[in-house]
């Protein structure tokens, strides 16, 4: 009989009319991935495959020689800072190469959005390890993460300087980078990078084909002079050399609501002043672009 | 005594979801649901009331019913589903309308919930990976369910300003995926080859039904004020997204989108301008405040679509679970005729 049906029901304290209940599964299914990336963008797996490509122009075209690697930290957050230069610079790939290949640590590359806007680069980009430049993102990558972020402070302006201005480091921002490390607790490890600005230098800009393309800069450079158009992908065959500098503690606890805004200032200031005099330094011990 | 809910939007598969939820709480008296059209899941003793979509009765209900709790889950975010000027209609005007409502004089309303969505922060190339809820968006809206979702969250703040003495939770829902709701992206996912744009491969978030009615439930029983993300944990490529449901990918090309995209909603795949933004540089939120206020998540982004998946499989093999249809006049005779027995009540008085 319905009724009792229905009585049964409601003692039961579920529906007054019977209906049938939603079949709900008892347990959620096991998060099984297709694929390796991670909430960054980054895959080990595409990863993986750019240091088996790019180790040998990392070992011979390059000749990369790094000093003082041992003063990258084998754990907890750090911000890899370094010089930029090249008009398609060739620092940011040689040194995630380097650490990742030597240290066995992944670094993410805090880099301008420039390239996600960019089909097929952009997918690439991320999932090599490349994560937009935003204070959030450094923030999470160093304190919640503990991992490695590189940063180029001097940006576009860096790589966008004639080969005339090569080694003269440009403005570091406002000095962004020393506050998230602050905020991250995390130290600073500066990296100075010699032959990267020979490697790509560039000739010229082309300022009306940027604003057409929305780039910061087009670049003409001396690759595409001998190379042709081949020239924006093959840098010249300069001798690399890294040099780590010691990294920088901060004596200010992390989380803090505001900064002082001078010590900021100076602690970028005195960062960027010790990467350049590192820079002419090893400038003075370079007998050669080519060979070092 | 017992709390006293009035949910909007009864019709929608949030409120209709809640309301049962709420149902089975003993500590809810009343639930009375309002909406343009009729309940589309079985309902208990939840009293629904049809009203326009811009709720312009919403104020004599309120007072009526003297209802300590408001659940607005009437928001569009499917902009392919009303044309721009209903959902402002329904968004804009009809939360204006319910706000005034609430915070009209001598009002008896302690608790406003009201459901967004993580659209508010739109999707840019410069999006930080994951925003925060006191974050501001990057680019500026352009869509309309985008404007009028910020225009919502805007009257909301300043309802909350200028009555401190109700407690407003406001929640913004990441891409929801499950058994029974329909969106542009399980659409999508639905379809012979899963539309996509070359070149781009976005990380997307996801967030299970059950979690999202747990959510809401959740923070209606603790009262818990503030803004909330509700997403599930990680993110997906848009390619895995798709390979999970066995499905291959149809990119369109980068430039001139919204061109290649037009001529598909003539033949019923209609895009919407928001997820083609959200098809070129995807979204992520960050879920760890709702976490700390003491809810937990069901499912990951990824069980939730494996879950979807799973409910996808079975209705292709079942069929289409028979819809419930909502007869006024039985509704009314089990509510309120003298000879249905209200035997659980008794018991527990």
């Amino acid at each position: 009989m319905p009724g009792t049906e229905r009585s049964l029901e409601t003692s039961a304290g579920a529906a007054l009319v019977p209906v049938a209940l939603p079949v709900r599964t008892p347990e959620p299914p096991a998060d099984r991935r297709l694929s390796d990336v991670d909430g960054w963008g980054r895959s080990e797996h595409v990863r993986a495959i750019a240091r088996r490509l790019y180790d040998p122009v990392y070992r011979h075209w390059f000749r990369v020689e790094w000093e003082g690697l041992d003063k990258i930290p084998t754990e907890g957050g750090a911000l890899l800072v370094a010089n930029h230069a090249g008009a398609i610079p060739s620092d940011a790939p040689v040194i995630m190469h380097g650490i990742e290949t030597e240290l066995h640590r992944p670094v993410y590359g805090l880099a301008d959005d420039l390239f996600r806007a960019v089909p097929v680069v952009g997918t690439l980009w991320s999932r090599a390890g490349g994560v937009v430049a935003h204070p959030e993102n450094a923030y999470r990558l160093l304190r919640d993460e503990r991992q490695l972020a590189l940063v180029f402070p001097e940006g576009t302006k860096g790589t966008g300087k004639l080969f005339g201005e090569r080694y003269q480091l440009r403005r570091f921002g406002r000095g962004g980078f020393v506050e998230i490390a602050m905020r991250a607790g995390v130290p600073i490890v500066p990296i100075a990078v010699t032959g990267a600005e020979e490697a790509m230098p560039m000739l010229g800009k082309l300022p009306g084909l940027a604003r057409l393309l929305h780039l910061p800069y087009a670049p003409v450079t001396a690759n595409m002079v001998v190379f042709g158009p081949l020239g924006l992908v093959i840098p010249f065959p300069a001798k690399l050399r890294l040099r780590v500098l010691d990294p920088v503690h901060f004596d200010v606890g992390p989380d803090q609501e505001r900064y002082s805004r001078s010590k900021v200032m100076d602690e970028a200031e005195a960062i960027r002043v010790r990467l350049q005099e590192t820079l002419y330094d090893m400038l003075r011990d370079r007998r050669s672009v080519w060979f070092g | 005594m017992g709390r006293r809910v009035l949910i909007t939007g009864l019709a929608s598969f949030w409120g209709g979801r809640v309301a049962q939820a709420l149902e089975a709480d003993p500590a809810v008296d009343v639930i009375v649901g309002l909406d343009t059209t009729e309940p589309t899941v079985p309902l208990d003793r939840t009293e629904f009331v049809r009203a326009d979509q811009s709720y312009s009765i919403l104020n004599r209900i309120v007072t009526a019913t003297k209802v300590d709790t408001i659940l607005h889950t009437f928001l569009v975010v499917d902009s392919t589903r009303v044309s721009g000027r209903a959902m402002h209609e329904q968004n804009v005007i009809g939360t204006m309308n319910l706000l005034a409502a609430a915070g009209s004089h001598g009002s008896s309303v302690r608790h406003v919930v009201v459901k967004s969505s993580t659209l508010v922060y739109g999707s840019s190339s410069q999006d930080p990976t994951w925003y925060r809820e006191d974050m501001p968006r990057v680019a500026a809206a352009h869509s309309r369910v985008e404007r009028s979702l910020a225009e919502v969250e805007s009257y909301l703040r300043d309802f909350a300003d200028d009555n401190p003495h109700v407690v407003v939770t406001l929640m913004r829902f990441a891409n929801v995926v499950g058994t029974d709701i329909v969106t542009p992206i399980t659409r999508a996912l639905q379809l012979p080859l899963v539309p996509s744009i070359f070149g781009f491969d976005p990380l997307l978030q996801f967030v299970e039904e059950d979690d999202v009615v747990r959510s809401i439930e959740f923070v209606t029983r603790q009262r818990v004020p503030g803004v909330f993300n509700v997403a599930g944990d990680g993110r997906l490529p848009w390619s895995e997204v798709a390979a999970m449901c066995g499905k291959r990918l149809a990119p369109m090309p980068p430039f001139a989108t919204e061109w290649a995209a037009a001529p598909l909603s003539a033949i019923g795949i209609a895009i919407p301008p928001e997820l083609l933004e959200l098809l070129r540089y995807g979204r992520g939120v960050d879920n760890s405040r709702l976490k700390a206020a003491g809810f937990e998540y069901r499912y990951t982004s990824a069980g939730a679509v494996r879950n979807f998946v799973r409910a996808v499989r079975l209705q292709r093999t079942v069929g289409a679970r028979s819809a419930y249809r909502y007869e006024q006049d039985v509704e009314q005779f089990f509510r309120h005729s003298p000879a249905v027995v209200h035997e659980p009540e008794e018991n527990m008085t």
